[in-house]
């Protein structure tokens, strides 16, 4: 079996600091990470090369600094990986960066599955995964929850939706989506750490993948980002700071209070 | 023939008309207002209650297409998504707006490549630029710390996925009328290489937390697994759900269809009650349309108090016991009250 993990290098957005001035992100000291979602793929991935032998390859869009991620997705057990980067590529937005992982990806050979995660955690569109799919015209499934079989010439799933679970199976080769219930993800190893460091760098360009010029980067993309700014949240309500067993009492009568002013109770 | 008219992408289940499709109305009813065009309603399935149209029309549509074959019951991707695109290449939509649910955010993004469109994920604004008549496209980016407008100027349909529940329904409006289109589509653009087995429905006690009314949410302020069990008794109480932080899921307090945020489901209910929540600009991404937002967290500092209609600065193991001690109490007034009452 052949899987091909198509990752994104993100920064580490759970503790971001934005600059007030300025509303962008200070960047100094926030350490690029494997999105964290896409951990989940790598390991179900690797778990499946380990049940069913065969290969596993990972696959990213960024600038030369993501090689860190594919050696830590190989680190995690993946076979080799290749990066697409490029001055031509920079910019892309979801449409020009799923043309350009599909292309990457008719390139490196038959495969069985491509294995996504959800979505980036810094972009968090979840569209790059189907968009893939519908570049490649293979048939595609979103929010995986289980992989329950893999049989010759098709894979029966679970899809997570909003009031249960569908169970699927998908003809490969197909593009499956997963979400974090799938798996707990394996830390590298150090003897995979070893591997990937000896590892030969694989760097991919435009004229790599056939790509078409006009498809490409800031320039391909149907979407642009006109403005950037910081979210507003602030409502101006009541706050109680209750000091004593008597107080807190006080606080919480005029809770419910406030819950029948609202008619709530 | 140009590009014209807005397009909702409405959604079923077992032929009713679900909630969504009436929030997407109301959010294209304002753009259509604004380019002086049709809005139009699509929806596919095998059978189309008779109801829910009704309730379309009157939510807001000028137009309803509606494609109906057994091929179309439950969502599945090609079916869906060729359906569809012969559909906006027939007659050609300038803007297409569907949920962000696990269906619009399927069907989204493969139709988008497929017609060569732009697409903006998980909208929280969708304005007409004046000069251009542009889609201006709102919506949240790097964990919620920023918020980017963005634009399609050149490619057409205009495509957005918005948040579900993130904004409320028009009144139903009796008096409208809309014409109802029925389309057929070709039997191979219907084909599915993913086949359908079965389908397992959620069990769990209070519901599908996006359609709650009252939502009762607990973070890692709980300390450990068996203290949470008051989140759960309060909202017992309330007749309400239960939410829970990233961490508090993390930490497997609660599970996944639970989680409330970015990375979890955003919710609009009536009354928010946040407690223990310290409030990542995550969580609060997912909070903000509450009606009315209650926080409990022992931090004056916590950012959950800047978003909070009435907020109690405090320890909650001692508040909510008290809480919920009251409200069982005033529950057994009104219980009383009301048998007297008959």
């Amino acid at each position: 079996m052949k899987v091909i993990v198509p990752i994104k290098q993100v920064p580490e957005t759970s503790n971001v600091k934005m600059d007030p001035v300025t509303g962008t992100m200070v960047r100094d000291g926030v350490e690029p990470i494997i999105n964290p979602l896409d951990l989940y793929a790598i390991e179900e991935g690797v778990r499946l090369k380990e049940q069913n032998d065969g290969e596993i390859l990972a696959l990213s869009m960024g600038p030369p600094k993501a090689m860190t991620a594919i050696k830590e997705a190989i680190a995690m057990g993946c076979d080799d990986g290749i990066l697409l980067s490029n001055k031509a590529f920079a910019g892309a937005d979801t449409w020009a960066t799923s043309y350009v992982l599909s292309q990457a990806i008719k390139k490196m050979g038959e495969f069985d599955l491509v294995l996504c995660g959800e979505r980036a955690t810094d972009g968090d569109t979840g569209q790059v995964g189907p968009g893939i799919a519908a570049w490649l015209d293979i048939p595609f499934s979103t929010y995986i929850s289980k992989i329950i079989e893999v049989k010759k010439k098709s894979i029966v799933i679970e899809r997570m939706v909003e009031t249960g679970y569908e169970i699927l199976e998908i003809e490969t080769p197909c593009l499956l989506t997963v979400v974090k219930e799938i798996n707990y993800p394996r830390l590298p190893s150090l003897r995979g750490k070893q591997r990937a460091r000896k590892m030969e760098n694989q760097t991919w360009g435009p004229v790599d993948v056939d790509a078409k010029p006009e498809n490409l980067g800031l320039k391909g993309s149907p979407t642009q980002v006109v403005k950037i700014s910081k979210p507003q949240v602030t409502r101006n309500g009541q706050l109680l700071k209750p000091h004593d067993e008597k107080e807190i009492e006080g606080a919480v009568d005029r809770l419910i209070d406030f819950l029948k002013e609202k008619e709530i109770v | 023939m140009s590009y014209k008219d807005v397009w909702i992408l409405g959604e079923q289940e077992e032929g009713q008309v679900k909630l969504v499709s009436y929030e997407l109305l109301k959010r294209g009813r304002a753009l259509a207002d604004k380019l002086g065009v049709d809005l139009i309603a699509i929806i596919l399935g095998k059978k189309i209650g008779k109801n829910g149209i009704r309730e379309l029309i009157y939510r807001g549509a000028d137009k309803i297409i509606i494609v109906e074959d057994p091929a179309l019951e439950f969502f599945l991707p090609e079916p869906y998504v060729n359906t569809i695109e012969d559909l906006v290449n027939k007659y050609k939509p300038e803007i297409f707006i569907a949920s962000a649910t696990t269906t619009g955010r399927t069907v989204a993004p493969a139709l988008a490549i497929k017609c060569n469109a732009g697409l903006t994920a998980d909208c929280t604004g969708l304005d007409i630029e004046d000069r251009t008549g542009n889609l201006i496209q709102t919506r949240p980016a790097i964990g919620g710390n920023i918020l980017a407008t963005i634009k399609t100027p050149n490619h057409r349909p205009q495509m957005a996925t918005v948040r579900p529940h993130s904004n409320k329904p028009l009144e139903s409006d009796s008096l409208r009328t809309a014409e109802v289109i029925y389309e057929t589509v070709d039997p191979v653009r219907l084909k599915s290489r993913v086949k359908r087995l079965e389908f397992k429905k959620n069990e769990e006690e209070g519901g599908n937390i996006q359609d709650a009314e009252i939502i009762i949410a607990g973070g890692k302020g709980f300390k450990k697994d068996d203290n949470f069990k008051m989140v759960h008794d309060i909202a017992a109480i309330l007749n309400g759900a239960v939410g829970a932080t990233r961490d508090a899921v993390d930490l497997g307090w609660a599970t996944y269809p639970h989680q409330i945020g970015l990375s979890g489901k955003t919710v609009s209910p009536k009354l928010y009650i946040a407690a223990g929540i310290s409030g990542s600009v995550q969580h609060l991404a997912g909070i903000k349309t509450s009606e009315t937002i209650i926080a409990i967290n022992n931090d004056p500092e916590a950012q959950i108090f800047h978003v909070a209609d009435f907020g109690i600065v405090g320890d909650l193991f001692e508040i909510l016991p008290l809480f919920k001690q009251k409200l069982q109490a005033l529950k057994k007034g009104q219980e009383t009250e009301e048998i007297q009452g008959a």
